[in-house]
């Protein structure tokens, strides 16, 4: 089995606020992320597929496949996006776009598409919200 | 709901974070004479010490929590790495740690500490992993055990 990763940046805006707090509860937990007007990152996405070589071309997978699902299925959602107002998962308060709910998001995106192919599995996906920062999910396992 | 908005029944996800602490140390046991520590540990074993930028990279796993979205709070999370692993170790020569008064500051002996001081400091069970980086080109990993 060979684990195959691919990179890719998008840049985006949200902040943190759930509708069922009071402002001051949403302040106190989420501190500078619940500024309502929002704030933005550089993200980099990292999709992890595991599989065996195909032994004719020694590929998992085909990484411009890769790249082009990737950014079909995450990248033209949320890249210059204000996450909290114009994504499915995101908008209306639905879900609060932290970092971990992105990884979660971006694996259900991802995940048919993957599964689609018939070959290599989705294992991995992590988001970094700042070169020091980010969340990991896989397939939660 | 469809399966975007769905957030979760997604069972376990992983929320990392990275410090640096800036450390010096020295290679060298007393189980060793002065030619095999020289043998063994190289230019580590300069009897003046020398120091490293080190990345400490901790992974903490769990659900979701519904009402925050979050696995951990970053603060919360900087207020147990702060505490316990960069005001013990940060600017300091690590030789002179209790920790390493009997074993040598190897990065995988560092390594394996910082995750018993955080696996006690945390909530029980939400410690995946510790990554020490000494350089960029060379890190160690501990996940217990």
């Amino acid at each position: 089995m060979i684990f195959l990763t691919r990179r890719a940046v998008f840049s985006a805006s949200h902040f943190y606020w759930n509708e069922a707090w009071p402002a001051e509860k949403n302040e106190q937990v989420f501190g500078r992320c619940a500024n309502r007007n929002g704030h933005g990152h550089n993200y980099t996405l990292e999709v992890t597929v595991a599989g065996e070589p195909d032994p004719v071309t020694g590929f998992v997978v085909d990484l411009k496949w890769l790249k082009e699902v990737m950014e079909r299925e995450v990248l033209a959602a949320y890249d210059h996006r204000h996450l909290n107002l114009e994504t499915l998962e995101f908008a209306a308060g639905k879900l609060i776009p932290t970092t971990e709910n992105i990884a979660i998001s971006a694996w259900n995106r991802l995940q048919p598409a993957v599964q689609a192919a018939g070959g290599a599995q989705l294992t991995r996906v992590r988001v970094y919200e700042t070169p020091e920062v980010f969340a990991e999910y896989r397939g939660g396992q | 709901m469809n399966a975007l908005t769905r957030p979760a029944a997604a069972g376990k996800a992983y929320f990392g974070r990275r410090y640096l602490l800036s450390a010096s140390h020295r290679l060298h046991t007393d189980a060793l004479t002065a030619e095999e520590n020289r043998a063994a540990y190289g230019k580590c074993n300069n009897p003046r010490g020398h120091g490293h930028n080190y990345v400490v990279e901790v992974l903490v796993g769990g659900a979701v929590d519904a009402e925050t979205g979050m696995v951990v709070n970053l603060a919360d999370l900087d207020a147990a790495v702060n505490a316990c692993v960069r005001e013990r170790f940060d600017h300091v020569n690590l030789n002179l740690d209790p920790l390493f008064a009997h074993q040598v500051p190897t990065t995988e002996n560092f390594c394996r500490a910082i995750y018993s001081l955080l696996r006690d400091a945390l909530p029980a069970g939400r410690l995946e992993q510790v990554r020490v980086e000494e350089t960029e080109n060379n890190f160690f990993e501990c996940c217990g055990g």
